[in-house]
């Protein structure tokens, strides 16, 4: 794949000069971690799991990407061959169906309601998705309850939605996500000094005003006025923690380091694939950094639309169309076109990988400790199907998944890979999903 | 003064006095309309009216959520998310450090601490319940301007400096939900109904009207309980429209109406289309907008004249964009940014929708869709709902560009519409659209696709017509878009579609039609009807769930 390899020295070149995409942690040191190098020897503290998703729009064709055999040591297919460097730290499941129950089916958007909330409803509804509910066991009192963001500019396309304030917007820049994450109030947990900002003091107390008013502000509103205000609190419960993670002393993390300054972007919106795979490149580089400097434990990203409308370089008709309109090449058995961008994304989603895998922390590098939880909207696009789904996952969990194999299960609820996902991050739920989607056993094959 | 809001307001004036019955405590909870989360552009239009132009706002607002073909209607239904309210917290610092910087603090400040360096609870209060009544739409109440006062104060104590703790204290009324929010209060009036209190219903009649908070004068008539008889309603609506802040309404309004948000996520392929840039973006909204208010506004002409009028605004950028020759023209020797441009008469490009902010907003990045611009137009423009696609679909003909057979999207349209499953939606969509194919994706005007002369014969209700044109005669007498226009604009004053039990509906409908379609009188009709500021039991009820 020519293009894609030319497109990698530039970007890695980029990442280079940014500073940003490339990059490798200091190792935690032996004498700071117990002796199964899994905990911090001074308190005790094991080094926690992260979590991840990550979306790419409408799938990997009709079917042809399912490897022949299953378990490990499969034939990677051509849609996925630029993830080979991860097969061994990686599943693919493939066969599951997202089932409707006689709902409508929700082009780009039904699939995905099933896949990360559990639920299929005709009403749109879209809350509780998998990274919040994994983000509730493992990710409080960081500074951030979790970060998304979405590469093609539309701050609407990232996945992640919360039972308690909604769907998240997602950042479009990750110049905007640097200065959010790395801007003048990080600080650096292995500093050696520390002096609590006045500043952050004065705003911290000013926000309890707020909270102050709160039963005041409840007593005259109806039901539905109350569950916003409701959510209006949980998120300022969130900005709350913010300040308060900044007035204490870090504990110190040897594999955080600050990344270079990222300069800001000319085009908010893009148009070109692959220029929304330089902002992802930007951006995992950035989660990488953030989760191993614990600023948060939950990361989401998209790198397109559902619909996608992304290009490539002189070709006028976009990704989505043509996974409607080009015809199956009939020697090579998939859309020829289709495929170019499936393996760009598939690329992006290696490269995503390489940055987390690339931070060292005690034994296992930082995806070893996490999971990315890789999915789409569609099974066959070109259908609008909500079958065949494939899901991709990278890394191990701390341990808790076990990698490297192909899993089939066709006809199965694909709700089950969410199920089991979020008991490898140590969600402790005895059913998940309702009606058809609803899963209680997780996929045993891969729990540790 | 710059900011008008500020104008008659006078320190010391009765400035906490509820209106008559207005008090919260008498409310039942529960029996109480629906919230709105303040818009982007509302927000923007406060900051503005209540701080002046100079203040700028630094970041990006929480996504909205269109509902019944409104973001107006939507914004009952948000909150406010981790995200946003980080980003509520920035916006609200930036602005808050600005109003008390040295170049702005005199004019918002109207008295002098007593020392720079500490706290000074008097003047802080004069200052709070000032900007507090402005910013909350209502006079604050002793335990609120208490708190404030009390922020101001730590805040100056702790960081040595008076203006510092005024900051913390405006920065917090920023982000709070009295300011985020818009409540809709009710009270019992003397005949034992319940209705909206005075300045709920001097919000919902500010927002509608200005798209932004009450002035000092319907504050006062909030306050004094004029704005509940019809004679000082009327006041007060006459007043408004006849004001220069009535153009914030109309274009806020019909920004909504058309869509414009998706301009924020819209881009084109510059290998294709090089003279759609930024500027052109920009310029597009605006020229639809200096369109609507001068057509309303200034020639107070008929609503379905905008579908063919000549007349409108044109920049270079603008004029490179759909090829029309737009001479040089000075205005004391500077360059005019905005001309208003005439087309002759037959002119394609004529009327709305034939402008960029129609359709390229509603076409790919790389080219154009008959089917998204037929879409827009029945969802937007008639109120009518087009269902999404079905599964198991096979869209093999529409785009196959390569095929020698289907050279023009008319053609590869024609070959999906024989999917029976397919048929149906395209049917309602497709023949509108094409009728717009003289456009490109970027509203670029052409005549040709792939050499082959474009065919814009289209047909809507029934009726058969030729291009843009025919298109525009069509709709200026298909009832429906009168009815949509007056639908949305009642939604974007109440916050929902008007209901069938809604008694005044019909009335303000006859009134439309009686004054031959304008739009000023439509939306003076809307803010004079009782309708607007009632809460339907129904709505109540969902509350309450």
């Amino acid at each position: 794949m020519r293009a894609l390899d030319k497109l990698n020295r530039r970007r890695v070149l980029k990442g280079m000069l940014a500073g940003s995409a490339v990059t490798v942690g200091l190792p935690i040191l032996d004498c700071m971690l117990d002796e199964n190098g899994d905990a911090f020897a001074a308190t005790g503290a094991p080094i926690p799991p992260r979590f991840a998703t990550w979306f790419w729009g409408l799938g990997l064709g009709e079917g042809n990407w399912v490897p022949k055999t299953a378990g490990a040591d499969y034939q990677l297919p051509v849609q996925l061959e630029p993830l080979k460097p991860f097969q061994k730290k990686m599943n693919l499941f493939s066969g599951g169906e997202v089932f409707l129950d006689g709902q409508s089916n929700g082009t780009h958007f039904t699939g995905v309601q099933g896949i990360m909330t559990g639920k299929v409803v005709g009403t749109g509804d879209y809350s509780n998705s998998i990274d919040t509910v994994v983000g509730n066991v493992i990710g409080n009192g960081t500074r951030f309850r979790s970060l998304e963001v979405a590469c093609d500019g539309d701050p609407k396309a990232c996945w992640s939605a919360r039972s308690d304030n909604g769907r998240q917007p997602a950042e479009i820049s990750p110049h905007a996500l640097y200065a959010r994450i790395f801007g003048p109030e990080f600080r650096d947990p292995n500093a050696a000094e520390f002096a609590p900002d006045t500043g952050v003091m004065v705003r911290r107390s000013a926000l309890s005003a707020v909270k102050e008013r709160r039963e005041e502000l409840m007593r005259d509103l109806g039901a539905a006025d109350r569950q916003k205000l409701d959510n209006y609190f949980t998120s300022l419960r969130a900005l709350e923690t913010k300040l308060d993670v900044q007035l204490q002393k870090p504990e110190p993390l040897p594999a955080c380091s600050k990344p270079g300054e990222l300069e800001e972007e000319k085009k908010q919106v893009l148009t070109m694939a692959t220029d929304a795979m330089e902002r992802h490149n930007l951006f995992a580089g950035l989660f990488a950094h953030a989760l191993a400097c614990g600023q948060t434990r939950v990361v989401s990203s998209a790198i397109t639309a559902g619909m996608s409308g992304l290009l490539r370089q002189g070709d006028s008709t976009n990704h989505h169309t043509y996974t409607h309109e080009e015809p199956v090449d009939a020697t090579l058995g998939y859309q020829v076109k289709c495929a170019w961008f499936q393996s760009l994304y598939m690329q992006a989603l290696h490269d995503f990988a390489k940055a987390m895998d690339s931070i060292q922390e005690g034994d296992k590098t930082l995806l070893d400790r996490m999971v990315v939880f890789a999915f789409t909207d569609h099974g066959a696009p070109r259908l609008h199907s909500v079958r065949n789904y494939p899901i991709i996952t990278l890394g191990s969990a701390n341990g808790r998944l076990k990698t490297g194999m192909h899993i089939p299960k066709p006809g199965d609820a694909a709700t089950r890979v969410s199920y089991t996902v979020m008991q490898s991050m140590g969600v402790a739920l005895g059913d998940w999903g309702t009606a058809s989607n609803k899963v209680s056993t997780p996929i045993s094959e891969v729990l540790a | 003064m710059t900011f008008s809001l500020w104008r008659g307001l006078a320190v010391g004036a009765s400035l906490f006095a509820l209106s008559a019955g207005a008090s919260a405590a008498d409310d039942a909870a529960g029996d109480l309309p629906l919230s709105l989360r303040l818009s982007p552009g509302q927000y923007k239009q406060i900051i503005a009216d209540v701080f002046g132009p100079t203040i700028s706002i630094q970041g990006r607002f929480e996504p909205e959520i269109r509902t019944d073909g409104l973001l107006a209607i939507g914004a009952r239904s948000v909150s406010i998310s981790d995200t946003g309210i980080e980003r509520y917290d920035d916006m609200a610092r930036g602005v808050a450090a600005q109003v008390i910087d040295a170049r702005h603090r005199d004019t918002f400040v109207h008295c002098k601490p007593q020392a720079a360096n500490a706290a000074d609870d008097a003047c802080a209060k004069q200052f709070i319940s000032l900007i507090g009544r402005l910013l909350y739409r209502r006079s604050l109440n002793e335990n609120e301007l208490g708190t404030q006062v009390r922020v101001a104060a730590e805040s100056a104590a702790k960081l040595h400096d008076f203006y510092a703790g005024l900051s913390t204290s405006l920065a917090e009324m920023l982000i709070s939900p009295d300011f985020l929010f818009r409540y809709k209060r009710t009270e019992t009036d003397a005949s034992g109904q319940r209705r909206l209190d005075g300045y709920s219903k001097a919000s919902v009649l500010s927002f509608f009207l200005w798209n932004s908070v009450p002035d000092d004068a319907l504050l006062k008539a909030a306050e004094n309980g004029s704005i509940h008889t019809q004679e000082g309603l009327q006041r007060q609506v006459d007043r408004m429209i006849s004001s220069s802040r009535m153009e914030g309404g109309l274009r806020a309004f019909f920004s909504d109406m058309l869509g414009f948000s998706e301009f924020e996520v819209l881009a084109k392929d510059p290998t294709f289309f090089p003279r759609y840039t930024i500027t052109v973006k920009e310029d597009s909204q605006e020229q639809t907008l200096k369109t609507i208010v001068d057509h309303v506004m200034v020639r107070r002409g008929d609503y379905r004249d905008l579908f063919t009028t000549p007349h409108t605004y044109l920049t270079r950028s603008l004029a490179a964009l759909y090829n029309v020759p737009l001479p040089e023209k000075t205005d004391n020797g500077q360059p005019m940014h905005w001309q208003p441009y005439t087309y002759k008469e037959g002119d394609p490009r004529a009327g709305l929708l034939a402008q960029a902010s129609f359709v390229a907003l509603y076409s790919p990045a790389g080219r154009s869709s008959p089917t998204a611009r037929g879409k827009a137009l029945r969802e937007n423009i008639l109120c009518q709902k087009v269902p999404p696609p079905p599964g198991n679909v096979d869209f093999k003909f529409v785009q196959d560009t390569s095929n020698p057979q289907y050279k023009t999207t008319r053609d590869r349209l024609t070959a999906h519409r024989s999917e029976a499953m397919c048929a149906g939606c395209h049917k309602i969509t497709d023949p509108i659209g094409l009728a717009l194919e003289n456009f490109d994706s970027a509203g670029g005007f052409r005549t040709k696709e792939n050499g082959v002369v474009i065919d814009t014969t289209g047909e809507l209700s029934g009726v058969k017509f030729e291009g843009p044109i025919g298109l525009a005669k069509v709709l200026h007498d298909d009832p429906a878009v009168v009815s949509c226009v007056a639908k949305r604009a009642f939604g974007f004053a109440a916050g929902r579609l008007p209901a069938s039990q809604d008694a005044d509906w019909p009335k303000i409908e006859a009134a439309f039609k009686d004054s031959k379609y304008n739009v000023l009188e439509l939306m003076r009709r809307i803010a004079l009807s009782d309708v607007v500021y009632t809460v339907p039991a129904r709505q109540v009820a969902a509350a309450q769930k």
